[in-house]
């Protein structure tokens, strides 16, 4: 099987978006029940590979960026992109039957673009106005599409056939790609940096992975997968069971 | 004669039942007893300069002494094993339960040690009085990021005067800590038996403290 999938982050095309369309009919059929990681091998080596790049490059970027900027500014620059997130969090709020979360998303995007003056501050947060979580891939899994088979990327880090199509298309739709698309020097600093702050906030996991894991790669695997159903259960987190015969029949 | 030892047969019952109340109405309420750890500990963090400098014996002896009590965790071993516990000797069910709770203290203890400004949120609590495995759910807030969920599982363990609420589980942004090592556990289980699991437990855990030794010497 072979995996056609983009070269960076930066925004998807349609023609991409197909491809993951395409990529999800194809894994869905081969995932089924029995096993979430039918590509382990495959995953594997992919996750050696990240982890040699972001060892060499991703890493010590982000630690230079935690440890350069100051405290505020990393929160408006956090800020500044989870603003515009606002317009895919929102939608994907509609799109899963929650109206209130969905016209709290916007009355967000709405405070904070404006009195937060550009999404730099995040206003609407102190005003009780909480930030919801929501993306295309837990929409696509609300409307039933099952996860796929898990998948690691390098670079991309964890995820699987359905949210991977979920994040192309929230890519997509994301409204700062499409003001920069014909600007590349531009589009390339933002989707650096977007990727630098995202990869420092992740810092701090790094060390607990390091000492809490036997196997760093069935550790995050997990965490990852777990993550997903929480989210897509809103936040509920699931109850470890006794004798899981659904886990257990995985095997 | 006979009226004396049915007496005495009562009384003892009563002692019983008495000195199980008292223990069961001096345990804390589940909320209760998550707030009251929390708050203690991180009080003592706040305070204390070799903690925040990454001090991590005196870390791990904070722990130990004020978190470790109100863990269950042979329950969180037996759940991280899943259904291979039942294939382990009880001497080997010790062996786990004790090398996985190093693990998870020294694990903790050093995510404690980087707390520095951040403030936990209780959310708001309620149980029906006959439940005995309830979930309790908290929040940390951060300067500079987003909040995080932080959710304990606990039931009730009744075993006179160690009985009370327990922590089985430590639930952070959706992700359980018992459940995260199935997969891994299940795997050595199947790559070398009981014994391969223990020995890989064993293994980290000694590396960690290599680690922390060295840490400590420079």
């Amino acid at each position: 099987m072979k995996l056609n999938l983009p070269p960076s982050c930066c925004p998807a095309r349609s023609a991409l978006a197909l491809a993951w369309c395409a990529a999800l009919s194809v894994f869905s059929a081969s995932a089924r029940a029995e096993n979430t990681d039918p590509l382990e091998g495959f995953n594997r080596s992919m996750f050696a590979v990240h982890e040699g790049i972001d060892h060499a490059v991703m890493k010590p970027l982000a630690q230079g960026y935690d440890a350069a900027v100051p405290l505020p500014a990393k929160m408006s620059v956090g800020n500044f992109y989870s603003n515009l997130w606002e317009v895919s969090r929102s939608g994907n709020a509609f799109l899963q039957g929650k109206g209130s979360n969905g016209l709290t998303g916007l009355g967000r995007l709405l405070i904070n673009s404006t009195v937060g003056i550009f999404g730099l501050f995040d206003v609407a947060s102190e005003l009780g106005l909480e930030e919801g979580n929501e993306d295309f891939g837990q929409t696509l899994a609300v409307w039933g599409v099952p996860d796929g088979p898990y998948l690691f990327l390098p670079v991309l880090g964890p995820n699987n056939a359905r949210d991977l199509v979920g994040w192309g298309v929230d890519q997509y739709t994301y409204p700062l790609w499409q003001q920069v698309e014909d600007k590349p020097v531009l589009r390339n600093s933002l989707g650096v940096l977007s990727f630098v702050k995202t990869r420092a906030n992740l810092l701090p996991v790094d060390t607990v992975i390091d000492e809490a894991a036997l196997d760093r790669y069935a550790y995050i695997r997990s965490a990852y997968q777990q993550r997903r159903a929480a989210l897509i259960n809103d936040g509920v987190p699931p109850r470890p069971v006794e004798d899981d015969d659904d886990y257990n029949n995985n095997r | 004669m006979k009226r004396f030892f049915v007496l005495t047969f009562l009384m003892f019952m009563a002692t019983g039942l008495v000195s199980n109340g008292v223990a069961l109405a001096q345990a804390l309420t589940p909320d209760a007893l998550v707030k009251s750890v929390t708050d203690d500990v991180l009080k003592t963090v706040r305070q204390d300069k070799d903690i925040q400098n990454g001090n991590s014996q005196k870390t791990i002896a904070l722990v130990q002494a004020k978190v470790l009590p109100s863990f269950n965790f042979n329950r969180m071993t037996s759940l991280a094993v899943g259904r291979d516990w039942n294939k382990a000797t009880p001497q080997q069910k010790e062996q786990l339960t004790n090398l996985f709770r190093d693990l998870l203290v020294r694990t903790y203890s050093n995510a404690l040690s980087s707390y520095r400004d951040q403030t936990v949120r209780y959310k708001p609590f309620t149980m029906q009085p006959e439940e005995t495995d309830v979930l309790v759910r908290t929040e940390v807030l951060q300067p500079g990021g987003r909040p995080i969920q932080l959710d304990y599982s606990l039931n009730l363990v009744d075993k006179g005067k160690d009985g009370g609420w327990k922590v089985y589980d430590v639930v952070v942004g959706g992700v359980s800590l018992v459940t995260n090592y199935r997969d891994t556990f299940a795997q050595e289980v199947r790559n070398g038996g009981i014994d391969g699991l223990i020995q890989s437990l064993a293994d980290k855990n000694r590396a960690l403290e290599k680690k922390a030794q060295d840490a400590q010497k420079r």
